[in-house]
């Protein structure tokens, strides 16, 4: 599975531009995998960018759900909307909450594969 | 008693058994037992993950609460859900990379303490004692109901049938009985549920405020209480003409009018962000919902599998809350008797009236609280199991099947116990009790494990120790310790709010003080828990 198993192979001097061109991936591979300053800046960049997702998203809930129950207590009219007969608390907590959840797990998923994708995209072409 | 209720129990449980025989077929080594050989589809995954999840105290206990409380008590289901959020957000994939089977492995992956990894075993242990308990009351308390069969007898049935399915099937064998467990759940709450509205149409969509007796109704006295501020004694005996009105009770908590039908006041304001801390956070750090994510191939999928749960527990939460607003206009005499819990076995037939359609529904109802009791007890116990053969007998990933065994039936014996013992302690709030202990002990643990390269074992222990160690000791005072008044009350009764923040102030403190003792591989192992797979290099 891991490039370093196999028998290194006989390898064709060229000109430095086509080598320059063919190696680098090996080579990022490399400094992730002996944990050098370029491959520790790499990791440490994707886990930045997932994190200020997750925060990001987590922010959104906490804005939208755990500001409810302050609206409550400082707006009581909001309380006493009526949609369909239905109290608002009642849709808002016993109806919409859950595919409001849905949704901001589903843009999680999204855009944390799609960072996955960009992180994957540096290591094997680091020269475009 | 109800004709189709015994056999309706009869078949989950021969079907649990079938499946969890079935199973056994394949179950051929140790991997298999623990983690189904990692080989579990997402959508079987995520439907056992919910299966797992949707215990009695989702099944039966939200309906109760909605019955008694009203509004305020919705933020119970929403966190319950919302908890898979945080899970998805902060853990499910670095969790999946780090290879991690327990929390306990997670513990020796990222920081290679042993003392923590031996700190870990005990919390969990604790938890999922505290969670397994409440699980096997819940059971005795359905079958006296159902049944008017001792509460005993209730809880040494779910016992044993979870303890030789495990034992028998272990993992590979109650993912697909987990599965299973859901569908059943979902249908048995889903299908009545059509009835009942049908009903209440038909009825001419009686109102829910004020509080009335759908029909003329005795209500004997089992002990002194103050009714509508007249005292009564033990014995007497009430009557009631349909329509009048519900009286509060004195021994019974309840609210009702506008109390019941508006959010309170910033009087609970302090209890309702304690209990949203504790749900929201606590889900990541139960001991049987963990294990689940290791059976996932690797952490991309580990994601969608957590998407898959979150819409799963979602579309099963709208129901209970139906339940428990129909209950308040066709059940409300358990407003006096205090068996708000009830309300869901007791809804079908008090609605549809005793004809074969109520009683059906009655049936299926009571199977789905079977389910839910079986397949939350069974995935306790496997993950506990887990625990006490890797760390107590020392088995490790080489140990023997019969190990396996033996750790199921040591895990089993202790709350199956407690739980004969301590019929009196209350169900739903344990429950509640058991999020506040995880989000104040693993919770921090495994969001700095996974995104904080600073985090040491000395920080984590002190951490663990001390926000840990005070919800356990709030725990133990609410369950065991004399009724406490005013303020105190809410702070120790709803620990969450204070613990949390303490456990993640005292292991990020406790880190920086011990900055040399950061593990020298934290590099290699951030790597491994935040690289997608495709770039494995090592």
């Amino acid at each position: 599975m891991a490039p370093d198993d196999e028998t290194p192979r006989r390898t064709r001097v060229v000109l430095g531009e086509v080598a320059a061109r063919s190696r680098p991936a090996d080579l990022t591979r490399t400094d992730l995998a002996e944990q050098t300053p370029v491959g520790e800046a790499l990791v440490k960049g994707l886990m930045r960018a997932q994190l200020a997702l997750a925060l990001r998203l987590a922010l959104v809930v906490v804005i939208a759900l755990g500001a409810l129950p302050l609206l409550f207590v400082a707006a009581p009219g909001v309380a006493e909307f009526k949609i369909f007969g239905i109290y608002l608390p009642w849709l808002l907590l016993g109806v919409a909450a859950f595919p409001f959840l849905l949704v901001v797990g589903w843009a999680y998923v999204r855009w944390a594969e799609r960072n996955e994708q960009d992180f994957i995209a540096v290591i094997r072409r680091p020269e475009r | 008693m109800n004709p189709y209720v015994v056999p309706g129990l009869v078949v989950v449980v021969l079907v649990t058994v079938g499946i969890g025989v079935y199973g056994l077929r394949f179950a051929r080594t140790t991997s298999d037992f623990l983690v189904a050989s990692r080989s579990v589809s997402p959508a079987w995954n995520a439907a056992a993950i919910s299966g797992e999840y949707l215990s009695a105290a989702s099944f039966l206990g939200v309906a109760g609460l909605v019955l008694r409380y009203g509004v305020d008590v919705l933020w119970y289901p929403v966190g319950f859900a919302a908890g898979y959020l945080a899970l998805l957000l902060f853990v499910a994939a670095p969790l999946r990379r780090s290879g991690a089977f327990t929390l306990p492995d997670f513990c020796q992956v990222r920081l290679g303490s042993l003392t923590l990894r031996r700190l870990a075993s005990i919390f969990v242990v604790f938890i999922g004692c505290l969670y397994l308990v409440p699980q096997l009351q819940g059971a005795g308390l359905t079958f006296t109901t159902v049944t008017g069969g001792s509460y005993v007898w209730g809880a040494l049935l779910v016992g044993v049938v979870v303890t030789a399915n495990v034992a028998l099937g272990g993992m590979r064998a109650i993912t697909f009985v987990q599965a299973f467990q859901y569908w059943l759940k979902l249908t048995a709450l889903a299908v009545p549920v059509i009835f009942l509205v049908l009903q209440w149409q038909s009825d001419g969509r009686p109102a829910v405020t004020p509080t009335v007796f759908p029909t003329a109704t005795t209500v004997t006295v089992e002990q002194d209480a103050i009714i509508a501020g007249t005292p009564v004694q033990k014995g007497q005996i009430l009557s009631y003409e349909a329509g009048d009105e519900v009286p509060p009770v004195s021994t019974v908590d309840s609210t009702f009018g506008t109390d019941w039908l508006q959010p309170s006041g910033n009087s609970t304001l302090f209890a309702t962000y304690s209990l949203i801390l504790a749900t929201f956070l606590g889900t990541m750090g139960l001991p049987h919902v963990l294990v689940r994510f290791y059976t996932n191939p690797d952490g991309a999928s580990a994601r969608r599998t957590t998407l898959v749960v979150l819409g799963l527990v979602g579309l099963f939460y709208l129901l209970p809350t139906l339940y428990g607003v129909l209950g308040r206009i066709y059940t409300p005499q358990l407003l006096m008797t205090g068996r708000t819990d009830a309300v869901v076995l007791l809804l079908p037939e008090a609605a549809l009236g005793g004809g074969h359609l109520g009683r059906l529904l009655a049936a299926l109802v009571t199977a789905g609280a079977l389910a839910a009791f079986l397949s939350t007890s069974s995935g306790l116990l496997t993950s506990v199991a887990g625990v006490v053969f890797t760390d107590v007998l020392h088995g490790g990933r080489a140990g023997s099947v019969r190990d396996f065994r033996l750790a199921t039936v040591l895990a089993a014996v202790v709350p199956i116990l407690l739980s004969i013992y301590a019929s009196n302690m209350d169900v739903s709030r344990v429950v509640g009790l058991a999020f506040a202990v995880a989000a104040s002990s693993f919770c921090p643990l495994l969001v700095l494990g996974i995104w904080w390269r600073r985090l040491t074992d000395v920080g984590a222990i002190a951490g663990i120790l001390i926000g840990g160690g005070a919800s356990m000791a709030a725990v133990l005072i609410t369950v065991l310790g004399p009724p406490l008044h005013g303020w105190f009350a809410e702070f120790i009764g709803e620990p969450a709010a204070w613990t949390v923040p303490l456990a993640f102030f005292v292991m990020v403190t406790g880190s920086l003080l011990t900055g040399r003792r950061v593990p020298p591989d934290v590099g290699a192992t951030m790597l491994r828990l935040h690289a997608p797979e495709s770039l494995r290099v090592s």
